[in-house]
């Protein structure tokens, strides 16, 4: 008996702040490497987000008029393109968090975590770390293959990376609606698919692939105060990849002004929200 | 004082479905207790709402001394649990699973590393211990969940159908391995719908029906419910039932019952072997042939049909699951409660 008591008392120091990051980081590491035995999976994540880099590009690039650019020359829009591309790359990764905590619901592996002593939100948080981890490498393949075919930053080095960070910021505030989607659904199959609709027309009413100032106003309006826009734009004004003389609102939508501002608040709003609700939720599951 | 392991009218419903219907146990620190019913009877939701995975709507349950509702985090730490599917993450080796368990019990990355080897080795998987389970056989599996749920050396234990779906060898070794835990003085609560399992392992024994515990006793206490032991004889040739019928009614303790077409005779009887040698010497006398005769005691199944007017793998009839193994049907139940 006293032996048990010395063996559970063997606990580290550090208050419940210090045992959440330990223990977030403890899942997050059997998570990659899961990620590092299913290659497949990330070679999958991969392939997409290049086929669309590639097609937009050579398919859409010399028909989109960037304004303010020269008309007809495919240079301009592929500039504008890739911060929306990397943009939605990123938070299309969401749907596999979603799908990854489905599938670990529908396991004994759930029951053990919750009947062990370790922090609430550890399982999630720890998913949501491993999927930045996977986004971050997607996006140092993406910008590669974006190099490749000639994109350029115009910006320096410091501020290039902070664009990289804001979109990967964004990457960890959508895995938590990822995760609360994966939590609420019943099979990772419709997690997949419900992961994926709503990033439809979530990130095409935007500023990502075409230039807002095609769109109806009322879409205008939407547009330029959807979250996933205020990173784009953000991006691209780090990448300096924006065109020169150009009013950066339309409608004079405030995060559009102050895009690198906005897409940090958006991000933190996102990830207490959902994460609260996630977490929550995955307290009182019963599977 | 209330045991180890304690709970008061636990109830629990999902919507229509009263899964518990006020749970009473109690079991002494160091003992084991069997849960036994069948399917559905309520096994699983009573172990779900004493590790602290669900909470029960009503009711009170102490593990440890501590207050499963009030205090589910410290109950944690002094509980482990293996379940009916082996809960291990099958891209993890067997050592990355166990120290990862370790380290959610809130142990040091090195005392973690000591004690997955050492688990390894008393659970015979030190050779497997660098592969992924998923490589692992079924009954490997089983081991690596049970060495997870010992990674504390946690004073109380729940096991929920350790044992089912596994073959007779493995389920022998598995066995070996709750007696020696048991031996150390943990406490354990364990589930199982086989009535040999529960009779091997437990000390005491509560059925469990229609989630409330209709019996509870040692096994010879349960046993001695359903009338002590009886002599069964099957004669040769049907024209000597009448005879035979005579002889055993001289040494019965009650009415003799036949069974014409199997030509076999059952009696209560009190007195044992020494009995038995002179029921087969009289009958030798008499010049009657048997083809089979013994001393039966009664087995769990028929407490448990005397109990609840069915046996204990009886199919619940009418509630629309299909069974094909055991194992399979249970999980169908669960997911339907969930």
């Amino acid at each position: 008996m006293s032996a048990v008591t010395d063996t559970v008392r063997a606990v580290q120091p550090g208050g419940a702040i210090g045992q959440s990051v330990r223990d977030s980081l403890v899942v997050a590491k059997r998570n990659l490497i899961r990620m590092s035995r299913i290659p497949e999976m990330v070679i999958f994540g991969l392939i997409q987000p290049i086929m669309f880099v590639v097609l937009f590009t050579y398919v859409f690039g010399g028909s989109i008029d960037i304004p303010g650019a020269p008309e007809g020359s495919a240079g301009p829009y592929r500039e504008f393109l890739m911060a929306g591309i990397f943009a939605q790359t990123v938070t299309f990764a969401t749907a596999g968090a979603g799908a990854g905590i489905a599938d670990d619901m529908h396991k004994g592996l759930i029951d053990r975590f919750r009947s062990l002593p370790m922090a609430r939100g550890a399982v999630l948080t720890g998913r949501t770390l491993a999927d930045l981890v996977q986004t971050a490498l997607t996006l140092v393949v993406l910008a590669v293959v974006a190099l490749l075919i000639g994109w350029r930053t115009h910006e320096s080095m410091g501020k290039v990376l902070a664009g990289f960070g804001l979109l990967l910021l964004l990457g960890y505030a959508f895995s938590w609606i990822g995760a609360l989607i994966g939590l609420s659904v019943r099979t990772p199959e419709a997690a997949t698919s419900g992961g994926l609709i709503w990033l439809f027309p979530l990130t095409f009413i935007s500023n990502a692939f075409v230039p807002v100032k095609g769109m109806p106003t009322f879409l205008q309006h939407i547009a330029e105060w959807n979250p996933f826009s205020a990173t784009v734009a953000a991006a691209r004004q780090l990448f300096g990849n924006t065109v020169a003389n150009q009013p950066k609102s339309l409608t004079g939508a405030w995060p559009m002004e102050q895009p690198v501002l906005a897409s940090i608040l958006w991000a933190v709003l996102i990830i207490v929200v959902f994460r609260t609700l996630a977490v929550r939720k995955y307290r009182s599951a019963t599977a | 004082m209330p045991g180890a392991i304690y709970a008061e009218g636990l109830v629990k419903t999902f919507g229509d479905v009263r899964a518990l219907d006020g749970v009473d146990l109690d079991v002494p620190e160091g003992t084991v207790l069997g849960l036994l019913g069948p399917n559905g009877a309520g096994k699983t939701t009573t172990v779900r709402c004493l590790t602290t995975l669900l909470q029960p709507d009503r009711g009170k349950a102490i593990v440890a001394g501590i207050d499963v509702l009030k205090h589910p985090n410290e109950v944690r730490r002094s509980i482990g649990l293996s379940g009916q599917f082996a809960a291990v993450d099958e891209y993890l080796t067997g050592r990355e699973n166990l120290q990862m368990v370790g380290r959610l019990y809130q142990m040091r990355a090195k005392d973690a590393k000591v004690r997955a080897d050492e688990l390894l080795e008393q659970f015979n998987l030190a050779d497997a211990a660098d592969r992924t389970a998923k490589t692992y056989s079924g009954g490997m599996r089983r081991r690596l969940d049970l060495a997870a749920a010992l990674v504390v050396s946690p004073p109380v234990m729940f096991m929920d159908e350790p044992t089912t779906g596994l073959d007779p060898r493995n389920r022998q070794q598995l066995w070996e391995v709750i007696k020696q835990l048991v031996s150390g003085g943990t406490t354990l609560l364990l589930t199982t719908q086989y009535l040999e399992e529960a009779d091997h392992l437990a000390h005491d024994i509560c059925v469990v029906d229609h989630g409330r515990v209709i019996a509870r006793g040692t096994s010879d206490q349960l046993k001695a419910r359903t009338g002590g032991e009886r002599v069964e004889v099957v004669v040769h040739e049907r024209e000597h039932i009448a005879t035979a019928s005579e002889v055993l009614r001289g040494f019965g303790k009650g009415e003799t019952s036949v069974e014409e077409h199997t030509r076999k005779l059952t009696v209560p009887v009190a007195g044992g072997a020494k009995l038995l040698a002179e029921v087969i010497r009289e009958l030798d006398t008499r010049g009657i042939e048997i083809d089979d005769i013994g001393l039966r005691r009664p087995t769990l199944d028929d407490v448990f049909l005397s109990l609840t007017g069915h046996h204990a793998d009886a199919e619940d009839e009418g509630n629309g699951v299909v069974q094909d193994t055991k194992g399979r049907k249970a999980k169908a139940k669960k997911e339907t409660a969930s």
